[in-house]
């Protein structure tokens, strides 16, 4: 139905050409579903632009042919291809909010579409549309058609989206990323839902995406991308239990998932032995009661409603829950940025708590309790080199100045494995790992007690994760630092943390050890955010015959 | 970092002297605004000694006298050389306009990230009192506070100071209140670093590059400011040379035929403004880190 044959797409960018789709060839065949996985910078979303033609200012397809339906996409003339895109060949995008007109009602954003490709007439299309609403089981659609994007969460977002996308039965849906940034709960609410209309529908489709175990788990064939050129393709038990390139078995090792350690997530020669961490019995971090109510337009809002718990020195907390449990609240609190309503935190037996988060900077305790932020590339200074950004900490809270301060700034470096070279880069010239570990580096610079993660892999790719995460150990255990480890992957907090609080509403809803509450969760909240993460099939160790 | 510094720096001149280069040659208009100032500069630093004649000497055998290969934009009804007193007046009107901007963006940006950094009662009242002062005609309100505070060059530099700080004080506050909250902000917070060190250490220098095409719009918008209270007789007073008087003083002439009295100082004040609103867009890629690679 759809054949790529040596597709090559190129930028013009400042130094020159470069080439982000260097020659693929694959087919896609009538009413299957073709996983294409790739990290950052791999060329698999390019591939579905230059499919669609839709490539940025500057973008170009350079070599090779795409026939959709016998339709030459490549020579098609513009107005062929609006016909195509939308009623042919449909769209879901990474970030369903902005690909949503944000001024106008949902309920006419799909009736635009159903117009533009006369499928449906002033008279009709208000009841096509909420027809369309329906079919992404949304619930009562008369009254969401009349509503804003802003009105609605990004996992309903993405069902408008996907509503515009399949109003007019198109025979090949294209999603690009459909569920990054929603919540694991949401993506398998929102991933099922795709593949059952894919398959009522009779649709073909193509899942672009870097996380290898949902492609697996959707898809029939999976084709991986790496530096624009497709370096594996096959059905996705082959590519777990058998992989043939070493990129392949680099992408398998480092996606989570169960009956693996830390280790595991390495390529094979990088997996050192892990230096064991010792937690001891005292507390280091008490929480009591901790709230924060804000005042709302329409009364209180209750972020956090009264949670308790304790870490332990050298212990590893994990904090799990979906946006909107409370978990960045409560780590604004620990961390003293925001001031609690109602509650103490002690801190090795001492009330921190009472110092008011504004006059905190200069309380001595200040560089024992630190953070490494979600997004790396916002929490660093765009106008700050990693030098600068990592002697922030050590010339306001540690004092040191001249060489004592560049030693310092080498040491961390090593520390977190930023070669020397990339010091005086700004962050833009840096990659998303290296952000990470500008970040990191910032953040232990002083050796704290206390360094609350929060969600601190959530914008890498896995085989940087994989990295990262590992990197977090080995400093705990050379350090001693407790962490609390913030995240919304249960997978991922399993692999780091000894100790799992799940919170839910701004409560607790579960917490014990962490193998305990994994294995045998109590809670159903607990059970549900288990069963929605995606199940990559266990590794297999294949016998050579 | 000491033993690194030589080093760091003359590696940041060096690609910062690349940068230049490369955003030059990207934009052919920046290249022309770049060469154009330059010049500008110059006639205003030596422009009192390249000139041919004195800008204030008369000579009562060529008056009024048409552009010849001796005076090159004529000369006035006491015989002075229009030339040089267009070249002339150059350094006064940069001087003025520069200070003008200079105090606008200095007090404009201290308000501005105030207002957006702490917000609140402080905010509202700021915006309130810019909203006042940009509810006056603002070439009214200049020629009111001249007219008040008495007719010298400083306080054309003050009155157009003051209507230019609004503009300042609403960029800067709109560009600190998003940055506000930003990760790099909270990381500073655990850094250490109190409020007012991380206003201007970490969030300010951010705000520069929508800053510098405002500064360069604005330089060229306080020259025809300048120019104007000369013109209606307010601030610079004859004989000194300067624009706008210079075009007042051809006003008179043009009926009766002597039109390089007025065209000429008009021209050059008008490619003096047209290069300040070309260099906004090269000054801002520039100052921008991202734009380099």
């Amino acid at each position: 139905m759809l054949t790529i044959k040596d597709l090559a797409v190129s930028f013009q960018a400042r130094r020159g050409q470069v080439d982000a789709v260097k020659g693929i060839t694959f087919d896609l065949g009538k009413g299957e579903t073709l996983g294409i996985v790739g990290e950052s910078g791999s060329g698999k979303s390019v591939t579905s632009y230059a499919l669609m033609r839709i490539l940025d200012a500057g973008g170009k397809i350079k070599a090779g042919d795409v026939t959709y339906s016998g339709v030459d996409l490549r020579n098609a003339t513009e107005s062929e291809m609006k016909d195509i895109r939308g009623s042919e060949i449909s769209m879901i995008f990474q970030n369903p909010r902005a690909a949503l007109n944000p001024i106008r009602k949902v309920g006419h954003q799909i009736e635009d579409v159903l117009r533009r490709h006369a499928k449906a007439t002033n008279q009709n299309a208000r009841q096509k549309a909420i027809e369309a609403l329906k079919a992404v089981k949304i619930r009562d659609p008369e009254q969401r058609y009349e509503a804003y994007p802003f009105e609605l969460s990004g996992g309903m977002c993405q069902r408008i989206v996907i509503a515009i996308a399949l109003a007019c039965d198109p025979r090949l849906l294209i999603a690009d990323e459909p569920t990054t940034g929603l919540d694991i709960t949401t993506q398998k609410s929102v991933m099922d839902l795709v593949s059952d209309l894919i398959r009522d529908r009779g649709m073909s489709a193509i899942l672009i995406t870097h996380d290898l175990g949902l492609a697996a788990q959707y898809c029939d064939r999976i084709i991986v991308m790496k530096d624009g050129k497709i370096v594996e393709a096959g059905d996705p038990l082959s590519l777990f239990h058998n992989p043939q390139h070493p990129y392949t078995r680099k992408l398998v090792d480092a996606t989570p998932r169960e009956g693996e350690t830390i280790r595991s997530l390495l390529p094979e020669d990088m997996r050192v032995p892990l230096l064991p961490h010792k937690i001891e019995d005292e507390p280091l971090l008490q929480v009591i009661n901790l709230t924060k109510t804000y005042q709302g337009k329409t009364g209180p809002v209750h972020a956090v409603k009264g949670i308790s718990f304790d870490v332990k020195k050298g212990q590893s907390v994990g904090l799990v829950g979906e946006s909107g449990c409370g978990k960045s609240t409560t780590s604004e609190m620990l961390v003293r940025l925001l001031d609690p309503t109602k509650g103490e935190i002690l801190f090795n037996g001492e009330s921190i708590s009472d110092i008011p988060a504004q006059k905190f900077g200069k309380s001595a305790l200040r560089r024992d309790i630190q953070m490494v932020f979600q997004d790396a590339t916002d929490s660093l200074n765009p106008r700050h080199t990693a030098r600068q950004t990592i002697a922030d900490p050590l010339q306001r809270l540690g004092g040191l100045s001249g060489v004592a301060l560049g030693a310092r700034i080498e040491e961390l470096a090593t520390l977190v494995g930023l070669p020397h070279s990339l010091l005086d880069r700004f962050p833009h010239q840096l990659s998303g790992g290296q952000k990470a570990r500008v970040g990191i580096a910032r953040a232990v610079a002083l050796e704290p007690k206390f360094l609350i993660l929060d969600e601190p892999t959530a914008a890498l790719d896995v085989s940087i994760q994989a990295i990262v995460l590992n990197l977090l150990a080995d400093l705990r255990a050379k350090l001693g630092i407790s962490y609390l480890f913030v995240s919304h992957d249960l997978h991922v907090v399993r692999l780091l943390c000894d100790h799992v609080i799940v919170m839910r509403g701004g409560q607790i809803v579960e917490q014990g050890p962490a193998d305990d509450v994994m294995t045998n969760p109590k809670d159903p909240y607990t059970k549900e955010l288990l069963s929605a993460a995606p199940k990559p099939p266990l590794r297999r160790v294949v016998t050579q015959p | 970092m000491t033993q690194s510094t030589p080093q760091t720096s003359t590696v940041a001149r060096q690609g910062m002297l690349d940068h230049l280069v490369y955003v030059l040659r990207g934009n052919p208009v920046t290249l022309i605004a770049f060469v154009m100032f330059a010049l500008i500069l110059v006639a205003a630093v030596f422009g009192p000694s390249l000139v041919p004649y004195d800008p204030l000497a008369s000579d009562s055998d060529h008056v009024l006298e048409a552009p010849s290969l001796q005076h090159w934009f004529g000369t006035d009804n006491l015989g002075r050389d229009v030339f040089s007193r267009v070249v002339v007046a150059t350094r006064l009107d940069l001087t003025i306009s520069v200070a003008a901007v200079a105090l606008s963006f200095v007090i404009g940006s201290v308000l501005g990230a105030i207002a957006g950094y702490w917000g609140g009662v402080l905010d509202a009242m700021l915006n309130r009192i810019l909203d006042t002062i940009m509810a006056f005609p603002l070439f009214v309100l200049a020629m009111g506070i001249v007219a008040a505070l008495g007719n010298t060059i400083e306080n054309i530099i003050y009155a157009t100071a003051i209507i230019n700080i609004p503009f300042y004080a609403r960029l800067v506050r709109a560009e600190v209140n998003i940055r506000r909250d930003a990760g790099f902000v909270r990381a500073a917070k655990l850094s250490g670093n109190s409020d007012i060190r991380i206003l201007a250490t970490h969030i300010f220098p951010n705000t520069l590059p929508p800053m510098m095409v405002q500064v360069s719009l604005n330089l060229g918008w306080a020259i025809l400011n300048a120019a104007g209270l000369s013109f209606i007789g307010l601030g610079v007073r004859p004989p000194t040379p300067e624009w706008g008087i210079l075009v007042a003083e051809g006003a008179n002439y043009i009926v009766s035929g002597e039109w390089w009295l007025a065209l000429f100082p008009g021209l050059w004040l008008m490619i003096a403004v047209f290069t300040f609103n070309l260099l906004g867009d090269g000054l801002r890629d520039i100052v921008d880190p991202r734009k380099r690679t």
